[in-house]
Order: C-alpha cells, then structure tokens, then sequence
C-alpha cells in the first residue's frame, strides 16, 4: 500500500479582510472572503455554514448577482470571476478575465456586466476601473476578455470606488482627487481637496460611498473627516460640502442606510458612529468593540449591519445600533508574543487574543471557545501608543496552574508576572498571586516543572529574563489557617551564569533537571539542590531554542543555535552527540511520544524535519511546507491515536501538528487524502438542508445518519432489525399532520422519554457496542477534517446509543400516539 | 463586547500588622476600670455561675466583685498573713484559699466564717483548687508537698512529696475526677492520679514554673515559666507541641478565653499576649501600666481582669455590640411600594430574567472613560484622594502617561493648582512605589513651567522643596548603596569558592563539534 502523501491544510486564521462582507438578501447569512475561499455563516447561529473554495489565489470582491440573489460573484487575484450558487455551494460558472483582479462590482442596471478594478498594463502601481461583459455561452469556464476601461489611474482598494444611485454614476477616490464619472453623459467631473500635512495626518481620501437615494457622496479622510459631497452633477465647476468630524484617526469605512438617513462610520477607534442627520450634531455610538473596523456592511433590508475587524472579527449589529453576536474564528493579534500553548483540560490552542487577552481557541469547531483578561486594563485604540501587553503564557501539566507575563514600556519597562488558579466551581481562571517586576528586564522563557503525578506540592515555575538570572518560583502555603488564600507564589532561587542573559529553560521529562540557556551556553541544574550540573556550548552563535528528549530518548538535550545548527548533548556523558547544519526557526517536542519537530527557514521557503533525538537522521522532511514564514507550531494530543498508513508517519499517531504562519494562518499536517475530505463535507451538507442547525434538527439528522448507515450495514441483521423501528416516538411525531397533533404539552413526555436511557436495555447496548466501533472509526475520520468546512460535530456517540435504545423504551408510546392518530384522522374524515 | 474597565489601582501589600479578625475583637473592650488594693494580686478567679462575680485575692483579704461594682460586694479578712489562690468550685457556692501561715480555708459564698480550715502544712500553701468531683481539694506549697484533701471529713487523703522545690501553681483536670496537675520551682510539672501513690507523669519545663494549665479536653497541658510558654500533648505522653518564646519577662499566668481558641499569657514585662490555639501565633497582644501576677477573663470573654505587682486591679468591660438600626426603622408607606416584589425568591421553575448590573464608576474614572485628562487629574488631586489614597492619584497619572496624554493634562495650570502638584510631587517622589512615575511628573513640570519660574513666590518656594527633597534622597541612596558595598565585601569572604571546573568543561561542546564534524 502506497502511503498518501502528507499534505498541508489549513484550518483556521486565514484573513477575511479581501473584500467587504456580504448579507443574503433575505439576511440570514453572511459571506465574506476569506483567504482563498468564500465563507457562509449564519447570522442566527454563527456557525461557518460553507466554504466555497476554488479560487488559487486571494478573493478580492465578493457581490450578490443583482439579478439571482441566490448567486454570487466572486473576483480573485487569479484573475477569475467565478459565479456561485451559494445556497448549495456549487460554483456555476468561471469567467477568466486574464489579469489580477482588485475588486469587484455589481450594478442592477448592468445587465451583463460586471465592473472591476484591475492593474493597468504596463505600469506599475497603477489601476483602472473596468467593465467586464460576462458572456452568456453555455459552459463551465468561460472566457471574458471583452472589457472597456471606465475610469483611468483609481485606487486598488475596494472601498476607493462607489457606484451611485442606480448606477447612474461612480465615484473614486485617489489620494487627494475625488472623480466621478457618468455613464449617460459620458461625462467626468474632477474634485480635490488641498493637500494638508499635519502632525495628526494628512486629509487624503481613504473610502467613498454614495448615498442610495439623493446625489450624494460621503468620503472617509486620513484625519478623520467625514465629507458629505452634494454635487450638482451637471456643472461641473459647482460643487458644496460639509464636514463631519469626530474620529480622530483614519476613517477605514462608511456605509449609508439602507434608506439613506443615517451614515455608519468606522475607524481606529474601534467605535462605530452612527450620524443621525447631516449636521453631526446627532449622533450615536457603539462603543469597545476590540478592534480597528476595516469594513461595515448594510443588510440589504436594513435591519442588521455588520462590521469586519482587523483582527479578523465579525461583529453583528442590530439596527438600533446594540451589539448582537460576533463570529470571532481565530484572533489576529499584533504580533503572537506568547508562543503556541495547549491548554491541557480543553485541548484548545492558546494564544494572544485581544489586546491584554488570552485566547483559547477550539481546533475542532474553529471558534474561540473563551478570551481570557490578563491584563485588565482599557486597551485605548490609539495608534503609537505602548500599552501592557501579553508576552509569555504556560500552563502547570493538569491545567491547574496558569502564569502569565505581561510587559509594558512606558519610561522604563513595567512587568508583571500572574498566577492565575483554575477554579473548579467557576470553570475558570482566577488570579492568585501578582509579582510585579519579577525580573529587572524583559522575560525571555517561562516555564512549568511538568509532573503529572505529584503535581501540588512539587509544582515549579521558572523564568528566565534579560537581567542574566533565571528565578524560580515556588508555592508557599499560608501558615495562618485563617488567612483567605491558602496558597500563593513567591520566589525560591535566584540563579545566573557568568552575567549572561538567561534565554530560554527547558525541565526534563521527570522533572530532576533544568536546563538554562545563557546567551552561548546550556547549562544543566539540578532542580533538588539547584546545584550547577553541567554546561555545553556550541560557540558560533546563541543558543536560541533548546529542549529534552523525551520518553526512551530522555537522555539527550537538543539545542538550536542563532548560526544554523541544531546539536543534541548526551546527558551521560556530557558529550555532543551530533549536530546538524539547519536553520532552526521552530523547534517542538511532542507531548507524548520522542519525535521532535523542527521547522527551518531557508531561501525563502519552510522546511520541516521530525526526528528523533537518538538519531540523527530525521524521520520525516517535507520542504517547501509553504510560502509564509512559520513563526510557531504545536504538537496537538488526539483524542485517540490514529491509524497510520505508513511508518514514515508514525510520528502524527499520537499527535497533530499545528504551524502558525506569520500571517497567522493556522496550518496542519494530514495524511487524508483530498477526496475523501470532499466526500465528507458533502455528507455535512446534508445536515443543513434545514435552516438552521438547531439542536433538534442535528438530533434528527444523526437519526437519519445512523438509519442510512445502518442500512448499507447488510451484515448486522440482528441491529438492522431493532432500527428499523428506529425511535418510533419521533417518527410519529414528524409524520402526523401539526393540526391533528394533541397538544405540546402532551407529546413532550413521550419525546422526552424517548431519549431516556432505560435499565432492562443493558443487553441492546451490548448488541450497539459493535456498531459502535463502526461508527466510531467514521466519526474520527471526520475529526482530522475538524475545523476547514464543518459545521460543530460534537461527540456523537451518545446520541446514536440513544437512537438505538429509544425504539424499546416508547412501544407504549407509539401504541397510544398511533390511537391519536387514529382518532383525529376520523374526526377529519367526519367533515 | 466588552464594557469600560475601570483603572486598576496598584495595591501594595501592607507591612505591620493587618487588621485581623482578632484584633478587632480584643479590641472591643471600653477603657479599663482601676481598683487600688492593698497588696500584690496573685490570684483572680470568676465564678463559673452567673451573675459571673470574681474573687480577688490581694494581700490578706480576697475581695469578691460584681460585674459592674468597683466596691466589693463581700469581702474575707480572716487571714492574719498573706492569702493565696482563692478559688471557686464549679458550682461557685465554695471558695478555698490557701494562706502564708499553711492553712487552707473553705468559705461557702454566703458566709463569713470559714466552713473548714485544713491544718497540717507548715509552710505557706500557694495553690489550691477543687477537683472536678466537688469533694476533693487539692494543694501545694512552700513545703514542696502537693496534698489531697477531703472535704466532708476534712481530713489530709493523699500527700505526694515528689517535688523539690516550691509549689507555686496547680490546676485540676475538669474531665477526670481524681486528676490534677502541679507546677513546681523545680523546673518540672508533675501529674498526679489521686488513685495512685506516685506521679503519674513529669514533665520538664526547663524554668521555675509559674503557672500551669489544662485544656477543657484535658488532653493538652499549658506550661508557663521563665519567658516561656510551652504546651505539652499529654496524651502522647508528654510531648513538647509547641514552645512559645513572645516576652521578653518571666510569664506569670495563663488563661484560656470562653472558647477555648486563645490562650492568653500575663507576665512581668506588662504584656498580655493572646495566641491562636491552632497557629500558637500571637494575634494580639494588651499592654499594662505594671508587671501582671494574675489575669483572668470572664465567660463570653464579657470582662478581662488583670492584676498587677503594685496592687492595682485592672477590670476591661467589653463594649456592647452595636445594634442594627434598620429594624427599629418605621417604614413609610413610600418604601414599601419600593420594596414591593423585591422580596419574592425565585422558585425553581421560574425564569429569571435579570437586570442588567450598572456598575458605578469613580469620579476619575468616568473623566478617564470621556478622555478628558485635565479634568481627570484635577479629580485625583481632591484632598480626600491625594491624602489618603495617594496610589489612585499616582495610578492615574501612570494611565494619563500611557495614554500619552500626560503633558497636556499637566501644562495650563494656575499658581494654585502647580503649587498643589508640586507639593503632592515632592512629598511622594521619595516613596518608592511611586517614584517611577512622579519623576517623569516632576520633569514635566520643569519644563512646563520652567518659563515662568520666578513669577511667582509660592511655585518658586515649591520648587526648592522638590530639589530639597531629591538632594536628600540622592544622599540617602548613596549611603545605602555605600552600606551595601561593605556588607557584599563581607559575603564575599564569608562565601565558600565556588567550583572552578565549570570552566574547563565549557570547551567540551567545542571539541567534540570538531570530532564529529571531520568524521
């Protein structure tokens, strides 16, 4: 058997910031660009419903087709417009256009064409507005090179075009020039402000839109200008406006109304502005919502508005301007300061948030399960200011114990090192003890002692820091039983070497050694007496990373130099084992087995090399992992190991391996192959036949899997038999008419009781165990695909036992709810 | 979406002592009551029935008081040298006490003249007490004897000459009948049964002892002698459980408060210490004008009364608690309609939709919340903060300085307001917690203002103050540090030599790069 080549998916993170989002025109789902995909979500539940992938480079513009909002239109860098139907996912048609497409619009009055905005030939940085005729010949792919130039010299952005009220005009703007053009007159009009250079910014244009209904365009300014443009159109030489002002950084979006009467801005700020009328002296605001808006968008009914964050948030807004739900996938932080960190209670993937917030992001379902406040402090969004920020995070081996750093500079730096404790009742963290300034400079590495036995009493943190100390932080208990905090954290052993900064510490698998990187030197202690074991060094270069082995390999110290070298130390002997001439970037143990991952950035392009330590010829290269830089990655335990094809991957049987890009996309590692990825998330779809993805609706949708599972199980006639009657109670109920149905109150027993599990069922469950099995195997193929198009799986196992015992249990039930039937279909008949 | 967080105020964990439980219950006394007595108080007793009266023995007399009478309500005089230890029976109807001319005398409450008087010791008798039987008294002395008596017949049960030095304290085990302990100059407690010939248990305190005590559970032995405390387990067989070593003057009694959770010592150093029976920390501690002989305290802890050297009897009262007011309100009809449904508790069933909790923000923290800096910074400088919570004033100006916004909300200020500044600079620049941020403040103020220095005498004077108070601190760390420097050049030579292969180990990654590499 030939093994399927490791290929590299992404699952999560990918920007969303091609192209303004997009409501359904009845509203009820969102489209954004996202990467090189087209993402659905719902509005009701937030869940990613659809992505729609096709497309090989960034999607630039997303549209409604005007007329079939069902469909899509979809430009990409690619230089393809492809239409969609996005109700089923399917792509209709692809027209190539033949050059990289910046944006994309759509008028009603168009009838086959669409406009975008493409680089002119020639020159660089320089683009032009054009109007593409879709041609209407049958066919997948289509070509469409039949295009005329509108405006000449526009902006690439796409929020530096608008078209105007039933497209009679369009309006761009560049730099400091306003233009519009007229498509009946043939006629365009030239506007501009004077260039003003200030401290606070300069006055250039930064977006456009017209108003739906009168002529009127509003413009967005570096310095925070809003300008209303009342134009008469016709003359050319006559133009009036007025200005709104309250932002005091760049204007990033406007959106008019759908009815025109009110104007939502977004900037910097991160506050949305709602003007009432065109004085500004009426206006509303929403304020805190985390991060600078870079696009709003209206529903086309009015009712919802939405705004797309830089950090790759969806915030949903009624129209009374209150928050309503946020879509927020994976954070974009500034800059990813703590590391890929795996909270070991929920699995879920740790890492800067919010400003001043930990994120605890769930692979599995591809949302942000909480964000955690470090800092506790208003974060002002305010560019150049140096706030508090979080820099280092880890977790004690059972998830008790979380420390955090965090680094502010204001005249000299500011630290603060916390010890938050997992509170059991709140199922949360709770902050136990603060340090401030634990180290007289920066913290460069934090770690835990990880002992999983004897976790309470041995627990031990230590940090390193650029004041050339490492310290070591033990629990004290309070001696005083009637102090409130029994417990908290103060500093045991202060260790340095030669006034070398302290970079990086690393404990052994057992816990019995530390070892300390100094600038050039590893240095081993003892973690009893704190006693100076041992020093290597590799001179040319710092070390930058370094880590033990682990499990039969636990005798072997690994170390990556600043000068491309990756050595491994024996411990016995004190003695280089090897060393290898890469480019060390990332260097990651698993958890749970001895493979260590290492990935390098060479000539542009990653690498990664799996190895073991006691061997020096890696296990498993994959060059060219992809384009970006990966700045940091994470072994991810499953829940259970999976069945490898080959030996060459044995290294993913217990653990995924996750890379974070310096884009922060997040990537994986999966042997699956592309087709079965498909297979499977065509069998989702089927799910969502319905709306929405209620709980009932997902409830009957596994009793509809596991019916059609079972059926093509030809083997098993013994459990074929026993769901064949597969719970009778919910049939009835979805079969029988709603107006014959006795009332709701009556039928919420039996329902109830139908996913009860029942005693005397023992041996059906028995029978189900084998099933199970099946199913099981199906269910966790499903999970490496975990977090690219499904929608939350859950663990279903429950659910299918309960199908299976509910056709025992509700005989009497269905006895009595066919008499009903009975009955009323006769009292009917009466009539 | 988040809402406004308000600004977080640094605190600083408080040196000294905290404001604990305990020290605001001992607190909870009025000022003492003084009563002269004619000589040394050895020994106060409370009697173990309400109304809770307390004998005193002073000199030749013991004196019996009322709760709250400063006069002696009854008083026994038939002592022709000193009295000794006169001490109530559990029932509080009897009252024995020994004497210097080595009698010792039963006096029922009620009467004058003694019921029983035992003769026989020779010697001053410095302890008695009543067994937990109510018919047996115990005793010790200046003959070294501890003795048992028999009250019915008033005839000597048991004499144990086991000590070698004076008696001088005693205490009766509440649970057993035949029990009781002595303490003895001899340095050793020593238990005795009363079924036995000998001592049932010696224990070595290691000074003169000079008062002992049993726990109500009888299981822990308190031991008081020299300037310690030690407290034994008895029934691990005399072992040390704690020894407490907190004055500085021989420890000359004890007493245990009404629950039995803190011990309390009196001793020559005029000092009351109370300990926690769990941590045997101090948790509080009394101070007296003179040497304390005796201390007792009554039940519910309602009084304490100390004795001194000099005579002087000192009565504490415990305030009484202070009532709730809100109940002897009369509701007006205004507020009951207020008040109307909030007092329904929710059912189990029922849904509860709850309001949305307003959070109250600080004056400065809503200034801070509209960016309004200057007026932000005038509300941290009201007295009321800038004196007694100077952190808030401080950490506003740290957020103001984040924001970046820190100079605009300084600079156009009047003589009034810089003069404020300046003073609130200069005294807190020195405080280390503070120091940080108040000298950006202050540079800033410099150069704000360094144009119109001389305008004005007020900021002038105010700026000679700050360069006053820098000059001063300058020095003071210079000295610090000069200190510091004497005390590393003594570790230095205190300090063991390091090992020195370390060195020669660091080549070793080297070599063996250079193996492997040409291999």
């Amino acid at each position: 058997m030939v093994a399927p080549a490791l290929r590299v998916v992404r699952c999560g993170g990918s920007s969303l910031h091609g192209a303004r989002l997009v409501f359904s025109a009845d509203s009820k789902y969102l489209l954004c660009a996202s990467g090189d995909f087209v993402k659905m979500y719902s509005v009701a539940t937030e869940e990613t419903l659809r992505l729609m992938g096709g497309h090989a480079d960034l999607v630039t513009g997303i549209q409604l087709n005007p007329h079939n909002h069902m469909q899509l239109y979809s430009s990409s860098l690619d230089g393809t417009i492809k239409l969609w139907d996005f109700m089923d996912g399917i792509p209709i048609k692809t027209f190539t256009v033949g050059s990289k497409l910046m944006a994309l619009y759509t008028i009603a009055s168009c009838e086959d064409s669409v406009f975008v905005v493409i680089p002119k030939r020639d020159e660089r940085d320089t683009f032009q507005l054009v109007s593409v005729k879709l041609t209407k010949a049958a066919g997948q792919d289509l070509e469409a090179k039949e295009w005329s130039v509108i405006l000449d010299d526009v902006d690439a952005s796409t929020k530096c075009t608008a078209f105007g009220r039933e497209g009679i005009y369009v309006a761009s703007v560049k730099e400091c020039n306003l233009q519009v053009y007229f498509f009946k007159q043939k006629e365009l009009n030239r506007f501009s402000v004077r260039a003003v250079k200030k401290k606070s910014g300069n006055n250039q244009f930064t977006c456009v839109v017209c108003h739906p209904k009168e002529d009127c365009i509003a413009t967005g300014h570096a310095d925070g200008k809003i300008r209303l443009w009342y134009v008469n159109f016709h003359h050319k030489k006559e133009y009036t406006y007025s200005t709104l002002h309250w932002h005091h950084d760049t204007v990033m979006d406007l959106a008019f109304s759908v009815e025109g009467t009110s104007l939502l801005s977004g900037g910097v700020e991160s506050v949305l502005v709602l003007w009432r009328n065109e004085s500004g002296c009426q206006k509303d605001f929403l304020p805190r919502l985390g991060s600078a808006i870079e696009y709003i968008s209206m529903a086309s009914d009015g009712t919802l508005c939405c705004t797309l964050h830089t950090d790759n948030r969806i915030t949903i807004i009624n129209s009374n301007l209150r928050f309503a739900k946020s879509i927020q996938g994976l954070i974009k932080s500034v800059n990813v300061k703590t590391g890929l960190v795996v909270d070991p209670r929920t699995k879920a993937l740790v890492l800067n948030g919010e400003p001043g917030h930990l994120q605890f992001y769930c692979l599995q379902s591809d949302q942000q399960l909480f964000s955690l406040d470090i800092v506790q402090r208003q974060y002002i969004h305010q560019a150049g200011l140096n706030q508090t920020d979080l820099v280092k995070v880890a977790f004690s081996a059972q998830g008790k114990w979380l420390a955090t750093v965090e680094e502010g500079e204001v005249a000299e730096p500011e630290l603060q090192l916390k010890l938050w404790f997992y509170d059991e009742e709140t199922q949360s963290f709770k902050l136990n003890t603060r340090i401030n300034m634990p180290h007289e400079d920066h913290i460069t590495d934090m770690c835990f002692r990880d002992m999983d036995g004897l976790e309470d009493d041995s627990l031990i943190l230590v940090t390193t820091g650029r004041d050339c100390v490492f310290k070591v932080w033990v629990m004290v208990e309070d001696t005083d039983p009637e102090a409130q905090q029994s417990v908290s954290w103060s500093c045991d052993f202060v260790g340095s070497y030669h006034n070398y900064q302290a970079m990086s510490c690393c404990f052994s698998e057992d816990g019995s050694l530390l070892a300390v990187s100094f600038e050039e030197t590893v240095t081993v202690w003892d973690s009893i007496t704190w006693d100076l074991k041992c020093t290597f060094c590799h001179p040319p270069g710092k070390i930058r990373n370094i880590c033990f082995g682990r499990l039969t390999s636990s005798k072997y110290l690994i170390g990556a130099t600043d000068h491309g070298f990756l050595c491994c130390w024996n411990l016995l002997s004190c003695a280089l084992e090897w060393s290898a001439h890469l480019n060390i970037s990332v260097l990651q143990p698993d958890p749970l087995s001895e493979y260590i991952a290492a990935v390098s950035w060479l000539s542009k392009e990653s690498s990664l090399f799996v190895f073991k330590p006691n061997e020096p010829r890696p296990v498993y290269i994959q060059r060219n992992l992809c384009r970006e830089r990966i700045q940091l990655a994470a072994f991810i335990p499953r829940d259970e190991p999976e069945t490898v094809g080959s030996e060459k991957y044995l290294w993913l049987q217990r653990s995924q391996l996750f890379f974070l890009t310096d884009t922060q996309e997040l990537l994986t590692l999966s042997t699956k192959s592309l087709q079965e990825r498909l297979t499977l998330s065509s069998k989702q779809l089927a799910v969502e036949e319905g709306l929405h993805a209620t709980p009932f609706s997902l409830l009957l949708g596994k009793h509809r899997q596991l019916q059609s599972q079972e059926d093509t199980d030809l083997g098993k006639i013994l459990v074929h038999n026993k769901c064949e009657q597969d719970s009778p109670a919910v049939k009835e109920l979805m079969q029988t008419p709603a107006h014959v149905l006795p009332s709701a109150s009556f039928l919420c027993p039996i329902f109830i009781n139908s996913l009860l599990f029942s005693k005397e069922n023992k041996s059906v469950e028995e029978v189900a165990d084998e099933v199970e099995m099946e199913s099981e195997k199906t269910e966790d193929d499903s999970d490496e695909e975990r977090g690219v198009t499904e929608i939350e799986q859950g663990d279903t196992s429950p659910m299918e036992l309960l199908g299976e015992i509910t056709c025992k249990l509700s005989k009497s039930q269905e006895k009595e709810l066919r008499k009903i039937r009975k009955i009323n279909y006769s009292w009917i008949l009466a009539f | 979406m988040a809402t406004y967080k308000p600004l977080a105020v640094q605190a600083i964990p408080k040196f000294g002592d905290a404001i604990a439980q305990d020290t605001l219950y001992w607190r909870g006394y009025k000022t003492p009551v003084q009563i002269k007595e004619f000589g040394a108080v050895n020994k106060i007793d409370f009697s173990p029935v309400s109304p809770y009266n307390y004998a005193v023995t002073a000199s030749s007399r013991i004196h019996i008081y009322g709760h709250y009478s400063q006069e002696p309500i009854k008083t026994f005089s038939r002592f022709k040298d000193a009295a000794y230890c006169a001490t109530y029976r559990d029932d509080g109807n009897l009252l024995v006490a020994g004497s210097e001319e080595g009698s010792i005398r039963l006096f029922d409450l009620s009467g004058r003249a003694p019921l029983r008087q035992f003769d026989g010791p020779t010697k001053a008798v410095h302890v008695v007490g009543f067994l937990s039987d109510k018919y047996r008294i115990f005793s010790g002395g200046d003959d070294y004897s501890s003795d048992l008596w028999d009250i019915p017949s008033g005839r000597k049960i048991i004499s144990y000459h086991e000590h070698t030095d004076y008696v001088r304290c005693g205490c009766a085990n509440k649970v057993h009948a035949g029990v009781f302990i002595t303490g003895s100059y001899d340095h050793t407690v020593k238990l005795f049964d009363a079924r036995t010939k000998n001592s049932v248990m010696t224990i070595e305190h290691g000074q003169p002892v000079e008062s002992v005590l049993l726990f109500p559970s009888g299981g822990l032995l308190v031991s008081a002698g020299g300037r310690y405390v030690k407290v034994w387990d008895i029934l691990k067989g005399g072992q040390l459980l704690v020894s407490l070593k907190n004055h500085h003057k021989t420890v000359t009694c004890l007493c245990l408060n009404s629950s039995g959770q803190r011990l309390l010592s009196g001793s020559l150093d005029r000092h009351v210490k109370i300990y926690s029976t769990t941590s045997y920390k101090v948790v509080h501690s009394f101070n007296y004008a003179t040497s304390i002989l005796s201390l007792a305290l009554s039940p519910e802890d309602e009084t304490i009364v100390v004795g001194m050297t000099n005579g002087v009897l000192n009565i504490k009262h415990r305030k009484p608690e202070e009532r709730k007011e809100n109940s002897e309100k009369k509701r007006q009809p205004a507020y009951r309609t207020h008040v109307k449904g909030k007092t329904c508790t929710p059912k189990r069933e029922d849904f509860c939709a709850s309001k949305p909790v307003k959070n109250i923000l600080r004056k400065y923290d809503r200034l801070l919340k509209s960016f309004q800096s200057s007026k932000a910074l005038d509300a941290v400088l009201e007295p009321t903060i800038r004196l007694h919570t100077p952190e808030v004033t401080v950490a506003v100006m740290q957020e103001l300085h984040c924001r970046g916004t820190l100079r605009s909300a300084l600079a156009g200020r009047d003589e009034k307001q810089i003069d404020l500044l300046l003073t609130f600079v200069s005294r807190r620049v020195i405080e280390p917690r503070f120091t940080s941020i108040l000298v950006t403040v202050a540079d800033m103020i410099t150069d704000i203002y360094q144009p119109v220095v001389g305008h004005s005498a007020v900021v002038d004077r105010q700026f000679l103050k700050l360069h006053e108070a820098i000059g001063k601190e300058i020095d003071y760390q210079e000295e610090l540090l000069e200190v510091l420097g004497m005390m590393d050049t003594l570790f230095a030579t205190f300090a063991k030599k390091t090992v020195t292969y370390l060195e020669d180990n660091k080549s070793n990654g080297l070599t063996e790069t250079i193996q492997t590499n040409t291999t």
